[in-house]
């Protein structure tokens, strides 16, 4: 058994060349067939690839779909996010729990199911929303849940549970999701005609530093979040030594509330591909990963087709020439496998690097050593979309949109307490408040822009514009209205940094627990106003001290309603006047010992 | 003008940190000239008998009378300062956190490698304060208004403090007073 067993890991390691580098696809493939890595697979894997075990083991460990347990051969997952909260989640959790008698975390008696929660899986717009192994469930409800479990256990096929095919591509057969694109403004940019291959073409008759200075020229700057200007990271990637360099195209779509990108990637696939192909002209580069989130397997052999496809056209995989230059490009998918931070760019590195996706030191940034120690360019999905109109159209016209800071259109992803949820092209510099009518949100109280990392801002900054120089956001845009909580907002996308934070570096590992330990403290009342102080303090302490991006703003949702909603916290907090700590409770302290000795506490009683 | 009293305690520390305080050795003498200590373990009264200036506490919380005493300091003293690091982060004796209180007891009376305990029994004489479920700092107990880490903070750390602090001027450490690796 375990010889059978061991020949089929040999094989998946075979077909990946027996390279570590290659070693979370490998995982991912020995969980496909196994349901879970035993520790018999991993001496294998270890083996075949040539590295030590530790190596493999590590990297399990930090991936949340990844498991050394048996799971169900069915694994629910179920997303707990803010945003699914505000729209029933609870009772959908209550059902699961019900009719399948176990907890989340658990696997039923029989195998047959696992029942986890995940972060925000990118369905926000039409939420509660679950995977169910690959497949995405959406709108669920209780009675959704207990007649799904029913189905699943008549035929135990995840796929035979959409019945109806949601709109554009996510009807096409490779897809068949009842995902739903809710495009609801199409704008001058990215949802406007587009003609394959036109951009490359036109990038082939220039030469790759004339690409570059067009770039430059359109003011591009990245939709990922930090908006760095798109042109001058090629020119250093460009410039920097190395003979094999590399595009990325960041897909892992992780900060809760976002879901532009797999729209992007549902409806303009031959888009970002095209993007990526300029870029790697632009850079020098043949080769291309697109990195795409777990939780969107789903799309994958659509777009492991549009790659065939587009192979076939010749536009990929051979040498592409226009009437002036040639050049040869080829790209691959990457999977990624449930870890928020891995949308990092250096840690999106180490993670298509077969490693545990931990950040990495900062200098040497990825434009000089990144992927495999090369030069390599890591863009987001929508900033390539970018690329392919500014070529198509020229830099001219793409920077009269938008303001002189944040030319362009920005895809925005609405979510929460607003009538039409869904995506929204909209030149930068609309206002907020703008935005919250166009998306039916009368009654906002409290908006989430830019997702957990983000701030939370109140009505006094409804009249400001979405830009970089204004209300930044890399396209999550969360809305509150008047009858929800700040602080357990707040105190969510705590738990949500803490869960996701890699743990290398203290201030993020320890300093985010104090966050949440203080803040629960004020929020059930054992408050006092130097806690507020505090907060701000260790929140400002970790932002400084703090490795990578998560760290730097993982205090955000803390600072920013201390900031914006200081009187929801004033409220809550009180001076102690006899200068005893009010969120020390000596009874609650003694019961353990009161219970193991037998007696009473003869001081405090 | 009657001197400003001073008020000491070892809660749940090692007396190291009042070691610390009797190795500023001849400015001991010094220091009496400025203050007179109240409830303390140098003079040995148990009991407060006024108003103080200056509270030092060593060590953090880890039964009910160690709670009782630092609320009694609290209440005493305009200012409390945690001397050193279990006052300051709970310390050897927070050791104990991440273990269960029945298993701590169990290892420390039944079953330990040097255990020599006929009886059988854990003590519990009502004599016995009550173990609190883990270690506390101080000031997650009270309102702490300095700390001085180290273990223990040095004589001079802790004489340049008090001196800044009687007579009113800010402290000023120099670096290698602070400076711990
Ligand atoms: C914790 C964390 C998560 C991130 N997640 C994403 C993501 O999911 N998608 C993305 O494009 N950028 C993400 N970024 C930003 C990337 O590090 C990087 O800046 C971006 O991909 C660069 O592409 P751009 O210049 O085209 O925006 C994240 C950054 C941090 C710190
Ligand atoms: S800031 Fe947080 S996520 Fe980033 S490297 Fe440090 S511990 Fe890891
Ligand atoms: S800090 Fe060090 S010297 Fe002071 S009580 Fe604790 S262990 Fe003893
Ligand atoms: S899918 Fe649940 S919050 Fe985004």
């Amino acid at each position: 058994m375990t010889y059978l067993i061991n020949g089929q890991i040999e094989s998946i390691c075979v077909e990946y060349q027996r390279d570590r580098h290659r070693l979370l696809d490998i995982i991912r493939s020995v969980q496909q067939k196994f349901g879970y890595i035993s520790d018999e697979a991993i001496d294998e894997i270890a083996r075949c690839c040539s590295i030590p075990r530790v190596e493999v083991d590590s990297t399990i460990s930090f991936y949340g779909y990844l498991s050394k347990q048996p799971r169900g051969r069915i694994t629910i997952r179920l997303c707990n996010d803010i945003i699914d909260r505000l729209q029933g989640m609870e009772r959908v959790a209550a059902a699961f729990r019900e009719v399948l008698g176990i907890d989340f975390g658990r696997t039923t008696a029989d195998g047959n199911f696992s029942l986890e929660y995940a972060p925000c899986i990118g369905m926000c717009d039409q939420g509660p929303a679950a995977l169910v192994n690959d497949v995405v469930v959406t709108k669920l409800t209780g009675d959704g849940a207990r007649e799904m479990i029913r189905d699943l256990r008549e035929h135990m096929d995840p796929h035979r549970l959409v019945r109806t095919l949601g709109d554009g591509n996510n009807a096409h057969e490779l897809i068949s999701a009842m995902v739903n694109n809710n495009i609801r403004q199409r704008g001058e940019v990215i949802f406007s005609e587009f003609h394959p291959g036109e951009a490359l073409r036109k990038a082939l008759s220039m030469s790759p530093v004339e690409v570059i200075k067009e770039i430059k020229t359109s003011r591009l700057r990245g939709r990922g979040g930090a908006g760095f200007p798109t042109g001058m990271k090629w020119e250093f990637t460009r410039g920097a030594a190395g003979p094999n360099k590399y595009v990325i195209c960041n897909a892992d779509e992780g900060e809760p509330g976002t879901f532009k990108d797999r729209v992007l990637l549902t409806e303009c696939p031959e888009m970002v591909f095209e993007g990526m192909a300029i870029a790697g002209y632009a850079i020098g580069a043949e080769q291309g990963i697109v990195y795409l989130r777990g939780e969107y397997a789903y799309l994958n052999n659509y777009l492991e087709q549009v790659l065939q496809k587009l192979r076939k056209q010749g536009m990929l995989g051979a040498r592409f020439c226009s009437t002036k230059h040639c050049f040869n490009f080829d790209i691959r998918i990457q999977m990624g496998a449930g870890a928020y931070i891995c949308g990092e760019e250096t840690a999106l590195i180490s993670s298509c690097e077969g490693l545990r996706g931990d950040p990495k030191n900062r200098p040497p940034f990825p434009a000089q050593k990144g992927y495999l120690e090369n030069p390599t360019c890591v863009n987001n999905v929508e900033t390539l979309c970018c690329v392919v109109r500014i070529l198509e159209k020229g830099a001219a016209w793409f920077s009269q949109l938008g303001t002189t800071d944040s030319p362009g259109t920005k895809l925005l992803s609405i979510s929460g307490d607003c009538r039409r949820p869904g995506v929204y092209e909209l030149p930068f510099g609309v206002k907020l408040s703008e935005v919250l009518k166009l998306a039916g949100a009368d009654n906002a109280a409290a908006v989430q822009v830019g997702g957990a990392s983000g701030q939370m801002v109140g009505s006094a900054d409804f009249h400001k514009p979405i830009s970089y120089e204004g209300l930044a956001t890399g396209g999550s845009i969360m809305v509150f209205g008047p009858h929800r909580n700040v602080l357990e907002i707040a105190h969510y996308f705590l738990e949500f940094f803490i869960d996701e934070s890699c743990g290398y570096c203290t201030p993020c590992r320890v300093g985010n627990t104090l966050l949440l330990e203080r803040l629960e403290q004020i929020i059930e009342g054992r408050g006092e106003p130097a806690d507020l102080d505090y907060l701000q303090q260790l929140g400002q302490s970790i932002k400084a001290l703090s490795r990578c991006g998560l760290g730097q703003t993982s205090p955000n949702p803390v600072l920013s309603t201390l900031k914006n909603f200081k009187p929801v916290y004033e409220q809550l907090v009180k001076v102690n006047p006899q200068g005893f700590r009010s969120s020390f409770d000596i009874n609650r302290a003694l019961e353990e010992a009161s219970r193991i000795t037998e007696r009473r506490s003869v001081i405090y009683e | 003008m009657a001197k400003p009293r001073v008020a000491t305690t070892s809660l749940a520390g090692c007396f190291g940190c009042h070691m610390s305080i009797l190795d500023i050795d001849d400015r001991i003498l010094k220091l009496v000239e400025l203050v007179d200590f109240d409830k303390s373990p140098i003079d040995d009264f148990k009991t407060f008998t006024g108003r103080c200036a200056v509270g030092l506490i060593e060590g953090g919380c880890c039964n009910e009378e160690n709670v009782h005493v630092l609320q009694d300091f609290r209440q005493h003293c305009d200012i409390l300062i945690s001397l050193g690091d279990c006052a300051t982060m709970g310390g050897i004796p927070a050791l104990r956190n991440t273990i269960p209180l029945r298993e701590c007891l169990e290892e420390a009376y039944l079953h330990g490698p040097s255990v020599y305990n006929p009886s059988g029994r854990i003590p519990n004489d009502p004599e016995i304060p009550l173990l609190l479920n883990k270690v506390y700092p101080c000031h997650e107990v009270v309102k702490i208004d300095y700390h001085l880490p180290g273990c223990p903070p040095s004589a001079d750390t802790i004489w340049e403090t008090l001196v800044a602090l009687l007579s009113d001027k800010p402290v000023q450490l120099p670096y290698e007073l602070i400076k711990y690796d």
